[in-house]
């Protein structure tokens, strides 16, 4: 039975090993066909900034992985934007993450939403699992 | 529906309550544990945070974890409840999900 997932993400990429295990089990998730949905809030907000290269610090760089969750269907990638600005950063420093919809012969939809901390609020509330890392 | 967050970890080290309390809805409750039993003790920079949480929510703090830090149950702010393992398991069942912030 399908459930609807939501992945709370808080963590810097590369300082802790949180975001790398939350992507995996995010993908493990929606392999599984739960309906997954992902919030960046904190300095989760980092993980998906563009650029990144890691080659110097010997780690793998699992930023790309990022524009596969749109073939995962997940549909729903949100933003804290309390967060965001916080950081004093925008939705152009972040990647810019699509799906396909299969129901309008294929187009490239949006999966990043901004949000307020008040709508994330009922976002969370709708869930029936929250997982934050 | 309804939610217990559980925070673990010292105000004065991470933000997991600040964020919990920026989001949290109103049928929700919050449940210090571990080094988060911290924020409940009075006379912190936090406890003004903690004063207004309990005006809106219910707020847990474990019992073994205060007593385990030397902190005592007559020391934390007014309208955070102690409970035990027991109640801890009891407010698991009562609320819908659970989201353990760390």
């Amino acid at each position: 039975m399908a459930k609807k997932f939501l992945f709370v993400n808080r963590k810097a990429p590369y300082g802790t090993i949180y975001a790398l295990e939350s992507l995996e089990v995010v993908l493990i998730s929606a392999a599984f066909e739960q309906v997954v949905s992902l919030v960046f809030m904190d300095d989760g907000v980092y993980e998906l900034t563009r650029g990144q290269k890691t080659d110097a610090i010997g780690m793998k760089n699992f930023s790309p992985t990022y524009s596969a969750l749109g073939d995962y269907e997940i549909k729903n990638i949100y933003i804290e934007k309390e967060s965001l600005e916080a950081r004093g950063l925008t939705l152009d420093d972040l990647q810019h993450l699509v799906w396909e919809d299969e129901d309008d012969d294929w187009a490239e939809k949006d999966s990043i939403h901004l949000v307020s901390s008040k709508e994330l609020a009922s976002i969370m509330a709708d869930q029936e699992v929250i997982i934050t890392f | 529906m309804s939610t217990l967050h559980t925070i673990n970890k010292s105000p004065f080290d991470r933000n997991s309550l600040g964020s919990c309390l920026r989001v949290i809805s109103d049928s929700d409750a919050i449940l210090l544990i571990e080094d988060g039993i911290y924020a409940a003790t009075s006379g912190t920079i936090f406890s003004d945070v903690v004063k207004a949480a309990v005006q809106s929510h219910s707020v847990y703090v474990l019992g073994p974890d205060l007593s385990a830090r030397g902190m005592k149950e007559d020391g934390i702010v007014e309208g955070v409840n102690v409970v035990d393992y027991e109640g801890f398991v009891d407010l698991v069942t009562e609320y819908d999900k659970t989201n353990s912030w760390l």
